[in-house]
């Protein structure tokens, strides 16, 4: 580190010398030269758009020409459509799905790539399969099996004595369908960081239970799963956050439908968008979405922070 | 004897698991070697017939523009963001700056960020920019969301480099950029693997940035065309399922022959986090 030498002037008032002074510039421009290019992408087509869709939601405006200033209007009609809630309550639904089954599930499966059976290798390599597939191949392959006639999942549940269903166009099923599609394709995900963080945890911690004579139930509630406890609380905060920005399975599978009983804010911020050409509108669904995130993450951090300073993860 | 009925459970456990995740595969390849006219005999027999006449009829149909267009914009983009994400995480992680906590923050919050906020802008300025419905509207916006989960994972790994290696080009007569380019580049290959993996099977597979910037069949990328088969085959199912069975392919096969590195690739960013 180069200590600046300090020259006071005659004034008293303490000046940094010129030498100093210039390599505090070259080393502004050095790093500036490193970040620039990062920060002028990123600028372009992620903060300023941002602050775009802010403004936009506060007019009317068909996605031509000049918009009419509505001010706070869109978002008071916002509030008063029904659609906005039921798509905010989906939202919600995905949610509860992504921490209470995907993440369960994905626990599950990597507790049994630790389990002392054979053929594991081939098993946890087939469990990662659905991740690995492009959601829109992952959709349309899911509608098929959902078919109300050629569908595979009727006649599965034909053997089991139920009759047909139309999955995905009736209201009551088609949430549960997609729900159930979310879960197939990211419990692999929760997966991997499960066996990561069960590859950490010490194995003399399990030797000294056995000796005690802990059994396998007694292992997993008393070592294990405290262990997991950060993984769990991190996973959560993802599951959270993509949540939020859930849209491609949707679209692909229901669109939204039927009657909007699988709308999600992506879906109908899309709709309102780029089919109804309602910019304005669209934008407050958007600029919600981001407040949204924004205050998820406010809030893990914050939680973070005093986590933090407790030391523990309060386990 | 008591050891294998013990397993017994856990055996049943793994192969539920194994059907949940792997019979839809399973049934997709099946479906797509099946003829138009076998399916609707037999919709559910699994492997009764092992016909290619699907595959030919949808490489007619042009599945190979958009795997082209496919493999060419993420292929752009992930050589983009790993170059510039590797610059711009140098001073991040390394050097001492005042702004340096806050940029980090902003390119990190990135990971939080809904697309659909930035969605509308980012539409009218490639209109604006005049690549509206070309493969080059999806470039900047490709690179920009894929800036943040890079940067944090290089920052993560270049934190670890020693620093003494650095003081020894300097004292060598290095700048900054020849610290950049001849000691932490070379040293970054495993995390720019991660990176590069994780990105590519990203973009590989985005949809609604394309959806919203591309309209021309020429045009789309793979997960669009795929989208926009869904109607054409509404007669065809064993097409449509060809066509998904290839699309699914490549990165089939490239976690089969490197599983280690995809699975680490693809949690990357949040199993250290």
């Amino acid at each position: 580190m180069n200590t600046p030498v300090k020259i006071a002037d005659r004034h008293g008032v303490v000046k940094l010398n010129t030498v100093t002074k210039y390599k505090k510039i070259r080393s502004a421009l050095t790093i500036s030269a490193f970040v620039a290019p990062a920060i002028i992408i990123y600028a372009v087509y992620v903060l300023f758009p941002i602050m775009s869709t802010l403004m936009y939601s506060f007019y009317e405006w068909d996605g031509m020409g000049v918009g009419v200033f509505v001010g706070l209007q869109n978002y008071i009609d916002l509030f008063k459509d029904a659609v906005f809630w039921r798509a905010l309550t989906n939202n919600t639904w995905v949610v509860l799905t992504s921490v209470f089954a995907q993440i369960p599930l994905g626990l599950i499966m990597a507790l049994m790539l630790f389990a002392p059976i054979k053929g594991i290798k081939f098993f946890s390599s087939v469990y990662f399969f659905p991740f690995l597939m492009s959601t829109v191949a992952i959709g349309l392959l899911w509608v098929l099996m959902f078919d109300p006639l050629n569908g595979v999942i009727n006649s599965i549940i034909n053997v089991f004595g139920f009759e047909n269903v139309s999955w995905l166009s009736e209201t009551n099923t088609a949430l549960f369908a997609v729900l159930l599609v979310i879960v197939w394709q990211f419990s692999p995900f929760y997966m991997i960081l499960f066996k990561a963080a069960i590859v950490g945890i010490p194995g003399e911690l399990y030797e000294a239970a056995e000796i005690d004579g802990a059994s396998s139930f007694q292992k997993f509630f008393n070592i294990t799963l405290p262990l997991l406890m950060p993984t769990i609380v991190s996973s959560s905060i993802l599951a959270i956050v993509g949540s939020l920005k859930a849209f491609d399975i949707f679209y692909i599978m229901t669109g939204g439908g039927p009657n909007h009983g699988t709308e999600l804010l992506g879906t109908y911020m899309f709709k309102q968008a780029f089919i109804n050409f309602n910019m304005g509108y669209a934008s407050a669904i958007a600029f919600i979405m981001f407040f949204l995130a924004l205050f998820v993450t406010i809030i893990i951090q914050v939680m973070d922070h005093f986590r933090k300073k407790k030391g523990a993860y309060g386990i | 004897m008591i050891m294998r009925l013990k397993k017994l459970p856990l055996y049943i456990i793994a192969f539920m698991l194994l059907i949940f995740t792997g019979f839809p595969f399973i049934y997709m390849i099946s479906t797509s070697l099946k003829s138009r006219s076998h399916f609707f005999e037999e919709p559910f027999a699994l492997f009764s017939s092992f016909s290619l006449e699907n595959f030919t009829s949808v490489f007619e149909m042009g599945l190979t523009r958009y795997f082209i267009n496919s493999i060419f914009v993420s292929i752009i983009a992930v050589i983009i963001v790993m170059f510039v994400a590797a610059l711009a995480s140098y001073p991040l992680s390394r050097m001492k700056f005042k702004l340096n906590k806050v940029l980090f923050l902003l390119f990190i919050s990135g990971m939080m960020l809904p697309i659909h906020a930035t969605l509308i802008p980012i539409f009218k300025l490639t209109q604006s920019m005049g690549v509206f419905d070309t493969i080059w509207a999806l470039l900047g916006p490709y690179i920009a969301f894929s800036l943040p989960i890079s940067i944090f994972i290089l920052t993560q790994f270049m934190q670890e480099i020693p620093k003494s290696l650095e003081e020894a080009a300097k004292m060598d007569g290095c700048n900054h950029f020849g610290i950049f380019w001849r000691v932490i580049l070379p040293m970054l290959t495993p995390a720019l693997m991660t990176v590069l993996i994780y990105n590519f099977i990203h973009l590989w597979n985005e949809f609604i940035f394309a959806l919203v910037l591309i309209s021309s069949p020429e045009n789309m990328t793979l997960p669009l065309g795929l989208q926009d088969f869904k109607g054409e085959f509404s007669v065809n199912i064993p097409g449509l399922m060809a066509a998904l069975t290839l699309a699914s392919l490549p990165i089939l096969v490239v976690y089969l022959f490197s599983q280690e590195k995809v699975v680490k690739g693809l949690a990357g960013g949040a199993v250290k986090g």
